[in-house]
Order: structure tokens, then sequence, then C-alpha cells
């Protein structure tokens, strides 16, 4: 038998592994953000800017999606063993994507003939990767069919309209941060553009957010009591309300002079979505079937890592920051690639 | 046609691992030699290492962007295909992947960053140690990367229960019984294969005559570092038989392609092996020399596989054969190394017009093998996924069908056959316009840098000049 020890790190896991998901959501969507923008730049010297504006830290903020699926692997691998041959076609979509957009990055540069081939499968590639994750993110919400610790349904199970539902939001809000990312990025008429283009992808996310709010507790009534049962329609009551304010903020600045402004409302937007699904499934990892608790790793599994988590987490954050206050500032037309 | 998916996953995770692998040997010694060449830039002022350093840097940029990207898809294999190996290793070998993404992944993706883009917008001095950084990474991550595949060849440090596996000692978890042996052997075969590459590209630079210089300097470095390289790394790989002769003897007995047990052994240069009958033919070998070289003794005895019960065996032919394609590329290595250095006299190893097309030939020989003594050791480790205790069988995804394999694999085939491709080719680019010094000395035109800024403040052009 283990030794009982007397710290219960399972909280802990929760809150670095939901921060390292956020953040890659965050970081990772305001460049694949970007890439699905990527189509409606007017020209080839629009479309050198975007691509420009994320590529000294695209490859930075993909490292986070490595982060997340490890330390879901680390922090609670039953439900690792579980999902991910459960979404394994939206993980294979979002893979492949990821792979063609990431080199089409140098490709595109490098290989002038073919860049036309490349400006697709850069946008191609950033759409396809967005809506597969929303996919997986619409199948874990809706839960998956499981016996013992194996998942036992059919690999297309994740396939439903409801998670179709929140692949599409997924590509409206991440458009939403490479919007905002863009306005801080770019100036002039572009950036106008991109302000319109900021707009849509607005509206887009906000119907979305709204059809799943109100589809996921017909989904699944322990849902619905969640968050309608007295007293937690008062303590929850907040987070629509605050969306609702959010959604109209990020509409306000886009029309406004503010520059980091609909960055900010797109992250507010995201936070709250976020605790949204937190508070419908909290505590399961694994819904309906497995607590935080019962798939977590050993304790000294999740010791040991925490012991080198502590120092390198927080220094990761400053070197990723100091990266982005080296490039910080607008991108401009006349430059070229390194 | 029945579609197995254990074996159309162990197809795809070759496939994916295989030409994975591929970008970390060639980038792990790169980012060293930029980090080399950007110290010489910095500590000697000279243009010529900040050209070959430029040079470099945008090869490796191309290499790094696809090993990232090919990289991310490892370890979401664990999870996709290899679910059942997850859940019963978990709890040992993943915080070793965390650390490798923790401690190297940043690293390298960070300060490449600041690498490629960065050089006039960063004093010196940080350029250097952003490429240090870079290279510490990629060694960072071979470290976590090897520990976790050493882990599975000789496990160590944990305690079985209901069937899966838990850490009782992580000192011995990561410094298994392999791990040291395979580590050594492994980077400097990744320094190697860079080695190689920079050689044959140096060469010709050399042939192209716009760029001898640079070529000159680029090959003798070179041909100096790989002179201590290639016989250390033959005496690592000694070892690391020895090593596996103790701890994995089925493996061992696979790549010698023997199946009865002899004292003394002979050594078996080449033969058909047939696993059905267990038995090698048209065995051609030299008697004695077996034993002497893997037990330093003339009669030592080497086990055969018939020792163990059929369904412990690996198949004895991808093992055997790889094993000497991994040794003759290796003794090749040494003879265009010490070639090389002997025609130092007089500069004839950049004036023989056949040496210098020998070492553009040579280039891909440090690839073919890496790849031939990747096989040798994971194909010699079969059927285990984790040695003697946890079969590659009973590892697979339990709910996934032949069907669904089949279009995952046909997935990474088609993008990986146009990816790989794409990429040989636009570094084959980069190497034909050379190590130019445009990328450096851009005259600034209108006050304004035309190269590389991709965000510039104003105010903050400092060191554009320097």
């Amino acid at each position: 038998m283990m030794p009982a020890l007397l710290l219960d790190f399972v909280p802990i896991w929760t809150v670095i592994l939901a921060v390292g998901i956020f953040l890659y959501v965050l970081l990772d969507g305001f460049d694949l953000g970007v890439g699905i923008l990527y189509r409606f730049a007017p020209d080839t010297a629009s479309r050198n800017l975007l691509m420009n504006s994320i590529a000294p830290v695209w490859d930075g903020n993909e490292t986070w999606l490595i982060l997340g699926g490890v330390g879901l692997l680390v922090a609670f691998p039953l439900a690792f063993a579980i999902i991910i041959p459960a979404v394994y076609f939206p993980v294979l979509i979002m893979l492949l994507s990821l792979v063609f957009r990431g080199v089409a990055f140098e490709f595109r540069f490098r290989d002038a003939a073919h860049r036309t081939f490349w400006d697709h499968g850069f946008f191609f590639g950033s759409v396809l990767a967005t809506f597969a994750q929303g996919v997986v993110l619409g199948a874990f919400i809706q839960g998956f069919q499981v016996q013992g610790r194996e998942f036992t349904g059919s690999s297309f199970d994740c396939f439903t309209l409801f998670s179709c539902l929140t692949g599409v939001a997924l590509v409206f809000g991440y458009g939403l941060l490479g919007a905002g990312w863009l306005i801080m990025k770019t100036s002039g008429p572009l950036q106008q553009r991109v302000r319109g283009q900021g707009g849509w992808c607005l509206l887009g996310v906000v119907i979305c957010i709204a059809a799943v709010s109100v589809w996921t507790p017909i989904l699944d009534p322990d849902i619905a009591h969640r968050w309608l049962d007295w007293p937690n329609i008062v303590w929850f009551a907040p987070v629509p309300l605050m969306t609702i304010l959010v959604a109209l903020f990020i509409g306000r600045t886009l029309r406004s002079p503010s520059e980091g402004a609909p960055f900010l409302g797109a992250v507010a937007l995201f936070l709250l979505s976020y605790l949204g699904i937190a508070i419908s499934l909290w505590p399961m990892i694994v819904p309906h079937y497995y607590t935080l608790w019962q798939a977590a790793s050993s304790p000294k599994t999740q010791a040991f890592l925490l012991v080198g988590t502590v120092f390198l987490l927080p220094t990761i954050l400053l070197y990723t920051a100091w990266s982005y206050w080296v490039f910080r500032g607008k991108v401009r037309a006349d430059m070229g690639y390194h | 046609m029945h579609l197995d998916p254990l074996l159309l996953s162990r197809l795809q995770f070759v496939w994916v691992i295989a030409l994975h692998i591929l970008l970390p040997a060639f980038t792990v010694g790169l980012a060293s030699y930029i980090a080399f060449a950007e110290g010489m830039s910095f500590f000697t002022g000279k243009q010529i290492y900040a050209r070959i350093s430029q040079f470099w840097i945008r090869i490796f940029s191309v290499a790094f962007g696809m090993g990232v990207v090919s990289g991310i898809v490892m370890p979401f294999q664990f999870g996709t295909n290899w679910s059942r190996f997850s859940d019963a290793t978990a709890n040992v070998i993943s915080p070793l992947l965390a650390y490798e993404g923790l401690t190297a992944f940043f690293l390298e993706a960070t300060f490449l960053g600041v690498l490629l883009f960065g050089r006039k917008l960063v004093p010196r001095w940080v350029h250097f140690v952003a490429a240090l950084a870079v290279a510490l990474g990629t060694l960072s991550s071979s470290f976590w990367i090897l520990a976790a595949n050493s882990w599975m060849q000789t496990p160590a440090g944990y305690e079985i229960v209901d069937g899966r596996f838990f850490p009782t000692d992580w000192w011995q978890v990561i410094f298994n019984p392999s791990f040291p042996y395979r580590l050594a052997h492994t980077v400097v075969a990744f320094y190697i294969t860079t080695g190689f590459v920079v050689l044959g590209i140096g060469a010709w630079l050399v042939r192209s005559g716009r760029f001898i210089a640079e070529g000159r300097t680029i090959m003798s470095a070179t041909l100096w570092v790989l002179l201590v390289l290639v016989p250390v790394q033959i005496g690592l790989g000694d070892l690391h038989g020895l090593n596996t002769l103790e701890y994995q003897p089925t493996k061992l007995a696979a790549l010698e392609g023997r199946y009865d047990t002899a004292s003394p052994a002979p050594l078996t240069l080449f033969g058909i092996p047939d696993d059905k009958d267990a038995v090698m033919r048209s065995e051609i070998s030299i008697p004695w020399l077996g034993s002497l070289l893997l037990t330093h003794s003339w009669t030592g005895q080497i086990k055969g596989l018939k020792e163990w019960p059929a369904d412990q065996r690996p198949p004895v032919g991808p093992p055997f054969y790889a094993f000497r394609i991994m040794v003759g590329v290796g003794m090749l290595m040494l003879a265009l190394i010490i070639a090389g250095n002997i025609m130092r006299r007089g500069s004839a190893f950049v004036t023989s017009r056949s040496f210098l097309l020998a070492c553009q030939w040579a280039g891909p020989l440090g690839f073919i093998a890496v790849l031939a003594g990747w096989v040798t050791t994971e194909v010699g480790r079969q059927p285990w996924t984790v040695f003697g205790l946890m079969r590659t069988a009973n590892s697979v995804s339990p709910s996934l069908t032949g069907l669904d394999v089949l279009l995952s694999l046909i997935g990474y085939i088609v993008v990986y056959a146009i990816i790989f491709p794409g990429g040989f080719f636009v570094m084959r680019r980069i190497i034909r316009l050379g190590p130019q010094a445009q990328a450096l000395d851009a005259p600034v035109q209108s006050g304004r840098p035309t190269l590389p800024i991709t965000s510039l403040p104003p105010g903050h052009n400092q060191g554009i000049t320097s």
C-alpha cells in the first residue's frame, strides 16, 4: 500500500492543468485565429503581415498543447486513457491540420512557387484544427461510453450535432481572439478591416455560446440541476450575465479606437465560458464515470512532478513573457522573413 | 482481408516516429553547432562565423518547425492508439515526458523565436545565450525522452499493483540500467549525423566555388569533431551491446542472429534468419569472434533464442539486418573521417574533387545509422512494450477497429508524404543560396532595416549596425 501522504495533490494539479489548458487556448487560440482570418486578408502584403505577427511565437504557443496532453497523462492518466481514444478522429484531424499549418510558416516564405498551396494549407489547417478541438470539447461535455478503465464506444461516437456546434463555436471564438491580437499588431486600413471581421466572429460566437448554454442542460439533467437549483442559480447567475456584458463590451470596443480592449474582452469571454464548463462538470474528469480524485495518478507521481513544476512553470512564464516583450509593437509591412 | 488494429497501430507508430526521429537526429547536433558558431562570432568578432551561423539557423528553423509539428503527434499516439499502455505505465513514465516538455520544449521554442527573429532586437550576447538555450533544450529533451524509452527497455524502480506500474524509486526509474549507455550512444549518434550533413554541405559549398572560405571553415572544424566522435561512438556501441547482453539477452541474440546457445560463439557476418524453424540459413561466420566481442573472452557463452519460449522471442530479421547496416555505416564513416584528416596535409581535403564528392554522398549516412539503430533496439525489444512485463499486444487501445487505424494511417502517410519532401526541397533551396552576407549586413534603407525584423518599436534600434 502507498503510505498515506498528508498533502492532497489533486486540487493543485487540477489548478495547474486548468491554467495550462487555458493558456494553450488563449495563446494558440489567437494564432490559430490569425490563421482563420488569414483567408480574408486582401493581398499578399497583408498576408505576410498576418503571418509575421505570429511567426516568432507560434511554436512556443503550440508547446502548451503538449503540456496539456502530457499534463493530463501525468495527473489524471485514467482520464487520458479513456478520453483520447474516444476522440480518435478529432485528435487525428487536429494533429494533421497542425502539421500542415505549422510548416506553412516556413514553406510559404521559402517556396514561392507553391505559395498559394501553403496559403491554403495555413488557412484550412487553422480552421480544421480549431474545429477538431471544438469537437473534442463537445464530446467531452457529452461524455463517453465507459466500461471499467476503458472506453468501449465507437471512434465515431464523438461526432454529434452538439459537438459540431461546439466545433463551430470555437472557430468563431479563436477568430475573435485572432482579431483582437491583430488589432494590437496592425494599423490603418488593415486594422479597420480586422475590426469588422472581429464583429462577425463576435456575432457567431455569441450565438453559439447561447445555443450551447441552452442545449447543455437539456442534454444532461445533472447539469440542469447544477445551474438551476436553488441556491445555485443565485451563485452561478453572474456567469451568464457577465458573459452578456463582456460581449457588449467587445462589440463597443471593436468600433472604438481602443487597441487592447477587444483582445482583453475576448480573453474574458473565454474565461467565462471555461468557468461555465467547469461549473457544469465539476468534479468529474470523465463525465458520469470518474472524478478528478478517482482518475488521479499516484501521489508519488504527482509529488515528483510538482517539485520541478513549482520552479519550471514560473520560469517558463517569465521567459515567454520576455519573448513577447522583445517582439512587442506593431508588425510592419516592409519587413521580410528572417 | 482482416484489418488488425494492433498491426496497423504498430505500423502507424513506426511511420510517425521513424520520420520524426530524423529531425531531432539532425537538430540536436545542429543546435550545438549553431551555439558554437554564435560563440565564435561573439568572442572573435569574425564575420565569417556570423554568416555561417545565420546560414545554419535558416536551415535549422525549417527542420525544427517540422520537428515541433511531427513531435506534437507523438504524445497523442500514446492516448489514441496505446491507451492500455498509458493506463498501465503513466504513473512511472509520464512525469519523464512532462519534464521533457517543461525543461526542453518551451526553452527551445521560445529562444528559437529570439534566435530567428531577434538578432537585431536584442543585444549580441543575448542572441548568443538564446543559441545556447536552444542547444541546451535539445539536449534536455534527449535526456528525458531516452530515460522514458530506456525504462521501457530495462524497467527499474517500480512495483506492480493490479497490473499497473507504480514508482518506488525515481532515481532508479530515470537511471535505469540501459539509460546511461542509450543516452550517450544516441546523443553522440545525433551529433555525428549532424556532423556528416554539415560536412557534406560544407563540401558542396567548396565545390560550388562561391563559398570556398565558408565551406573550408565548416569542413575543417567538423572533421576535427568527427575524428573524436566516430571512434568514441564505436566504443559506446560496444558498451551498449554488453549492457544489452546483460539486461535484454533476447534482443542481443536476435541482433547476433543466434538461435542456438553456443560457447564459444562465432560471429555471424551474414545469413538469412528463419524464425519458423529457428535456424540461420546461408550463414557466413567467423569462429570464436562472437564470444570475443561480447564476453571479451575466447570461449564465453552466448545464449540463443531457443532458451526462451517462442512467444517471448523478437523477430530476428529486422534487428539482425539493421544492426549490420548500422555497423557497416559506422565503418564507412570511420574510413572517411580518417581519410579526411590525413588529407589536411596540403589542404587536400578541399582540393580533392573526389573527396569532396565522397563527403557529399556521405551526408545522409547518419540518418541511415540512426534509423537502423532504432530498428535494432525497438524491434529487438518485441514482443514487449515494457520489456519482459507488458506485451505490445496488450498495450493497444481496445476500442479501435482495423478500419479506424487504417484511416488514420492513410492520413499520416498522405500528410507526411507532402510535408517531408516539401521540407527537404525547402532546405535544399536554402543551401543553394549559400551563406550570403546580405542577410546580416543588409544596407539599412530609408532608415529601416529590410531584414529580419518582425516588430520593431521606435527607438529600439540599438545593435543593428554592430
